[in-house]
């Protein structure tokens, strides 16, 4: 069983109150990071490897050390609290039951990058989590933790909670800084990079939620021993959150490097397929990532067990492998059909493109249009080609990474789902009433009792 | 989009709303007060049940920002209603993941039960409902919320859909 460092303590009831959280030793990370220097506890991040966790998987540390500093201007830490990202529901799972343990990360991080107003961006659609972190960080500051010369060492922090208005894209780091400048959610060209010209021009850092979350037990136990948990360069532990056809959906907490099989059919995680039906494919991080067919997933095509981290998922590209993205789980069983759900993806893509680029907000809606065709029974041979056209003509022509994000999912499905599209189109009439089904993409499956 | 008759409606914003409001921009720093945009336009709604045109225009006067300013955002973001809607908005997830555990069956009985298209109000002026993007609960999917507390109801089922309408219906406020 792996340790658990973000949510040990998320069955004790009322630890989304701060009594009850800080006599679980909370809140111990600020008082041990007020006595460090912001560049020790920036050393800290850095030695623990960890790597963003809204995504991209950047290195904290290393973007922490990138944020200028000019004399005399105002520096932000934001916390991106979007969690937009389909499949994808940690951030919200966190915020709701332990929302004390964003409110300390946010005050350690803001401490060392020297910020003394620090905002989080929470999706609006997420009131019910805003009221709780608005107590939270109510009770936090009654108790000398936030506002005027916290724990009387003449630090000076307010934290505000900022709700987005419902749009995907507010997501991306500099859309999201639009955002809450009070404007639309149009993604900035980059460079100047927001570490340079973010929150209103002045040096900023995004953050995902579980980022700054792990900092506390970073601080707590040191950046080594934090990056002794994993594998390689995926260090600590990661919350995945596993929705689909599995038995038991939820917000995990792995050890990066934990074996796919284990996830998904240990009864400590996922527990199987739900209703005894076979494993057709997964996406792995999130609707952005590449789906993959269950052979694919298990197995890595040098026939090596697929493991829970960065590189494992990523291993053989875009050939055979795919991404960890934010840990949006998503399990495909027999009967579930891959055209309607590229289809389903590239709508949302289509919806919540903000429509600067043309490549995005065209290709989009055409890929969109070709799908919902395949999709209902009229689609044509030279589809499969179109889509696979258009998606290569979105990517890399675009400001932000959301058009890469649209095209990569419908990419990968006809790359290894083709004989399921071309199924559709000389099967249209029986496309509508039923589904392709499993074919061969299944094998071989584990035997769930050589898992015990 | 905003359509040109609602222009004509013209509301009265009450002083706990301007309260709020004035506490709004007191979070961001001098002559940075158009960040409390989106806040603001959230207190709004919860009081009007939607965005109004001549409610936007005051919130610009109030904002010291130009009325196209209001309008670019409220137009841009999705939770923002436009027209008037029903007292309760049914925002269903339609996403995939949803997809894959019956999103599609519990939009087409809210349809059914409620006997209005995606958009459209009873005429008892109590409900509308509409499909709406992944709202971050996929593990306990078919899921919905309504505004303006943006409740969630999770693991939605026909009957667990048909008990949620009733319930509403019979609720007096
Ligand atoms: C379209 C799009 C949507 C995104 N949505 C999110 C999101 O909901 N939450 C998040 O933390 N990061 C999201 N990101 C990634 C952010 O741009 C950014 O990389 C991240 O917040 C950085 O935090 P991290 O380094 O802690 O991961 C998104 C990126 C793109 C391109
Ligand atoms: S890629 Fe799409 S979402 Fe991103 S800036 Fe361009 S149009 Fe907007
Ligand atoms: S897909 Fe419905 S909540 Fe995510």
């Amino acid at each position: 069983m792996g340790r658990k460092l973000l949510l040990e303590h998320i069955n004790v009831p009322g630890i989304n109150t701060f009594d009850v959280y800080r006599s679980k030793g909370g809140y111990a990370s600020v008082e041990k990071a007020l006595k460090m220097t912001p560049e020790e506890i920036v050393e800290e991040v850095k030695k623990s490897g960890l790597r963003g966790r809204g995504g991209a998987g950047f290195p904290t540390g290393m973007k922490w050390s990138f944020l200028a500093k000019p004399e005399g201007v105002a520096r932000y830490l934001v916390c991106n609290a979007d969690e937009s990202e389909p499949g994808t529901f940690k951030d919200r799972y966190l915020m709701t039951y332990i929302p004390h343990l964003l409110i300390e990360g946010m005050i350690v991080a803001s401490f060392a990058l020297g910020a003394k107003t620090s905002y989080i961006y929470v999706r609006g659609e997420m009131m019910p989590q805003i009221r709780i972190l608005e107590r939270a960080i109510a009770e936090a500051k009654a108790k000398g933790f936030l506002g005027k010369n916290i724990l009387g060492t003449g630090y000076d922090l307010e934290l505000y909670v900022q709700p987005g208005g419902g749009a995907y894209i507010c997501g991306e780091e500099t859309a999201l800084l639009e955002s809450l400048e009070g404007k639309r959610g149009n993604p900035r060209i980059k460079p100047p990079f927001p570490a340079i010209a973010g929150l209103y021009g002045c040096p900023t850092v995004v953050n995902n939620v579980e980022s700054i979350a792990a900092v506390v037990p970073i601080i707590n136990e040191g950046g080594e021993e934090y990056a002794k948990i994993g594998i390689g360069r995926s260090t600590g532990t990661k919350l995945i959150s596993a929705g689909g056809n599995v038995k038991k959906p939820g917000v995990y907490e792995i050890d990066l490097g934990l074996p796919v099989e284990e996830f998904l059919y240990s009864d400590e995680y996922c527990g199987g397929i739900a209703n005894g039906k076979r494993l057709k494919a997964v996406v792995a991080g999130g609707s952005s990532v590449p789906i993959l067919p269950a052979n694919l997933f298990m197995k890595t095509i040098n026939n090596e067990p697929r493991l829970m981290s960065y590189e494992s998922l990523s291993d053989g590209g875009f050939v055979s492998g795919t991404m960890m993205g934010s840990g949006g789980f998503i399990a495909y069983d027999e009967d579930q059909c891959i055209v309607r759900n590229t289809w389903n993806f590239t709508r949302f893509y289509h919806h919540e493109s903000c429509g600067q680029c043309s490549p995005c907000r065209e290709g989009t809606g055409w890929m969109e249009k070709v799908l919902h065709r395949l999709e209902h029974g009229h689609g044509r041979m030279s589809d499969m080609d179109l889509l696979v056209d258009v998606s290569k003509k979105i990517e890399g022509n675009t400001i932000c990474p959301l058009g890469d994000a649209a095209a990569w999912p419908v990419a990968s499905a006809i790359r290894h789902f083709r004989d399921e599209f071309e199924w559709h189109v000389t099967h249209g009439a029986e496309a509508t009433v039923r589904n392709f089904g499993l074919a061969h993409y299944a094998d071989p499956l584990p035997k769930p009792e050589v898992l015990a | 989009m905003l359509r040109v008759e609602d222009a004509q409606v013209s509301v009265e914003f009450s002083p706990e709303l301007l309260n709020k409001m004035a506490d709004a921009v007191t979070r961001y720093p001098e002559g940075k007060q158009k960040s409390a945009l989106l806040p603001i336009l959230h207190y709004v709604q919860a009081e009007f049940g939607w965005v109004s045109p001549n409610a936007m225009d005051q919130v610009a006067a109030f904002l010291k920002i130009q009325p196209i300013e209001v309008y670019e955002v409220a137009t841009f973001y999705t939770m923002y209603l436009l027209k008037p809607s029903g007292k309760y908005v049914l925002e269903v997830c339609r996403t995939g993941p949803c997809g894959v555990v019956g999103a599609d069956k519990i939009m087409d009985h809210i349809e059914k039960t409620l006997g209005v298209a995606e958009g459209e109000v009873t005429t008892d002026g109590l409900f509308s409902w509409r499909g709406v993007e992944c709202l971050a609960a996929c593990g306990f999917g078919p899921v919905l919320q309504i505004g303006p507390e943006y409740t969630f109801y999770e693991n939605l089922t026909e009957s667990s859909v048909e008990k949620l309408i009733g319930d509403l219906r019979k609720k007096k406020d």
